[in-house]
């Protein structure tokens, strides 16, 4: 059942998505996010789709992978599926007892649903093909200008690392601690929802000390090493931005400008 | 027979760049009463297989018997084969969970619905067969213990559950010498006393070699070896192959043989050694 979850995970490969450097990926997800919400009417979506069904082409991350990665959030597309088609106002069209379709409700249902699917698919694309420590690189270097406002950029970046570090640690943990229990009779599938979170303390409480644990061993670990913190660190892969990167960065901010700006040339449907 | 393992395959994240097969047809028979090692090198598959063994993975393919019912099969319950087969993960102290001792293993036997005597009985009859006094510990909080100690506390959680066929993973990584003899004892005597089948896990070729009747070894998804302790530490070369050894004792036994002396060269204890060395000296002084 763990096992499911890919959000966050990397998909490892050598393709020229992989190998863009993380800033700029970063980059390009933000304008991507940011310039969905700009769209209002379906024509560049149109664009949208061409451009992340090319990316998944050129990564070689296979389809089954990022519609698996849908699959937890169905129920979230889902809900918001059914409270835009049935709540928006405007021209009748079907009545199911007191819930009444509207027109503008259907297309505002699967436009928005649509946002959606795009904004996971965009997302988790930037993580299946930037390894964690490429992406928290990134990251410390796109908040270093932040540094001088008292944002502490490379703490959280190592927070962030060591965070995504332990996500496949922790769940093995969970998925050993709940067999152990399981395997004394515990049982984690059945009754109601009391019955179920109180069923979860014979796997919270281990999984909890046990992450104390670590975290101190960690702690331990790294100072043994001299760990400082940010200043006057190096890096043994400073990252170098060459020109392909900079074509690409160009090429997306044309692409997201033109979507952006198609909100304001062209009217809603 | 009270377990029967046939063709049971399994792989891991089948149809990604990340598939592996952890089994491959495996097959085994164990009758009741047995003292079994199970020995691999790491990442063998014996970890996966144990863990078929009481459904808390399911097969690719392949069934396994216990009792004549097979596990996976819908209608089976699923409490009553956790019931029979007890398993015992490595590090068992990290899910030791509860406020006392006495709330921890009864977890347990609270699962199987059982009365409120028979529970007070399981715990007090289980923290004994590991060592541990009942009336100064029950009320403890497991959290105070030893390494040691805590672990006894886990074994004792699975024991209370009486099961039929017992699996240990490693009960004794990470524990000093003393600890380890004293858990090793406890295994020994828990197997004496009951009517119980135990199949145990493990690197130390040592424990191994002290405690079981028969090994298995596998390696890389396969059974590789299944025969009598004596015969399978006669094949020392295939052993080191696979990364995996004999008891020191053995391999000494083995070469003072081969050095011309005459000496039994299939000994898997050093007091079994030293008994031979010792008729050996004695047989050369009277000659």
């Amino acid at each position: 059942m763990l096992k499911d979850i890919t959000i966050g995970q990397y998909f490892p490969g050598d393709s020229i998505i992989h190998r863009l450097d993380p800033r700029i990926k970063l980059i390009i997800v933000f304008l991507f996010i940011g310039s969905l919400f700009f769209i209002n009417n379906f024509i560049p979506y149109a664009f949208i789709l061409a451009f992340i069904l090319l990316i998944i082409k050129i990564s070689g991350v296979p389809l089954s992978f990022i519609v698996k990665g849908l699959k937890p959030l169905v129920f979230i597309i889902l809900i918001t599926f059914s409270i835009n088609i049935f709540l928006t106002a405007g021209e009748v069209i079907l009545t199911i007892g007191p819930l009444t379709v509207t027109k503008e409700g259907l297309y505002f249902a699967f436009f928005m649903g649509i946002r959606l699917v795009f904004l996971i698919t965009g997302t988790s694309l930037l993580t299946l093909t930037t390894s964690p420590i490429a992406l928290t690189d990134g990251i410390e270097d796109l908040l270093k200008p932040f540094k001088k406002i008292g944002l502490p950029s490379h703490e959280l970046a190592m927070m962030m690392t060591i965070a995504l570090r332990f996500i496949p640690t922790l769940l093995e943990e969970t998925d050993k601690i709940m067999k152990a229990q399981m395997a004394r009779g515990a049982d984690f599938e059945s009754g109601n929802l009391l019955r179920r979170a109180k069923n979860l303390v014979p796997l919270l409480v281990p999984l909890f000390i046990n992450a104390f644990r670590r975290a101190e061993e960690l702690a331990t670990a790294m100072e043994a090493r001299c760990y400082r913190g940010g200043d006057d660190r190096t890096s043994l892969n400073e990252l170098r931005m060459d020109r392909k990167d900079i074509v690409i960065l160009f090429g997306s901010l044309v692409f997201f400008g033109l979507i952006i700006s198609s909100r304001f040339v062209m009217d809603g449907i | 027979m009270i377990m029967k393992i046939s063709d049971l395959k399994y792989i891991y994240n089948p149809n990604t760049p990340f598939e592996k097969k952890a089994l491959d047809n495996i097959n085994v028979e164990i009758d009741r009463g047995e003292f079994i090692g199970l020995i691999g090198h790491t990442g063998s598959g014996k970890s996966t297989l144990v863990q078929h063994l009481n459904r808390l993975m399911k097969p690719t393919s392949g069934t396994i018997l216990i009792d004549g019912i097979d596990i996976n099969e819908k209608e089976t319950d699923l409490k009553s084969i956790r019931q029979k087969v007890g398993l015992v993960f490595q590090y068992p102290e990290h899910q030791l969970f509860e406020e006392t001792i006495y709330k921890d293993i009864a977890f347990g036997p609270k699962n199987l619905d059982l009365s409120e005597e028979e529970i007070e009985e399981r715990v007090r009859d289980s923290m004994e067969l590991v060592g541990l006094d009942y009336d100064t510990l029950k009320d403890r909080s497991p959290f105070e213990l030893s390494g040691g100690q805590k672990r006894r506390v886990a074994i004792a959680g699975v024991v209370a559950m009486k099961p039929d066929i017992l699996i240990l993973d490693e009960p004794t990584a990470g524990l000093d010498p003393r600890g380890r003899d004293e858990i090793l004892g406890e295994i020994q005597d828990l197997y004496k006393k009951n009517d119980i089948t135990i199949i145990l896990v493990s690197h130390s070729m040592e424990d191994i070699a002290r405690l079981v009747d028969r090994i298995l070894v596998m390696h890389k998804g396969k059974i590789s070896m299944d025969d009598t302790t004596v015969e399978v530490f006669k094949r020392v070369d295939e052993l080191k192959n696979m990364g995996l050894g004999v008891p020191q004792i053995t391999e000494f036994m083995r070469a003072f043989h081969k050095k011309g002396n005459k000496v039994k060269e299939t000994v898997l204890t050093v007091e079994e050694g030293r008994d031979e060395i010792l008729k050996y000296l004695r047989s050369k002084s009277d000659a």
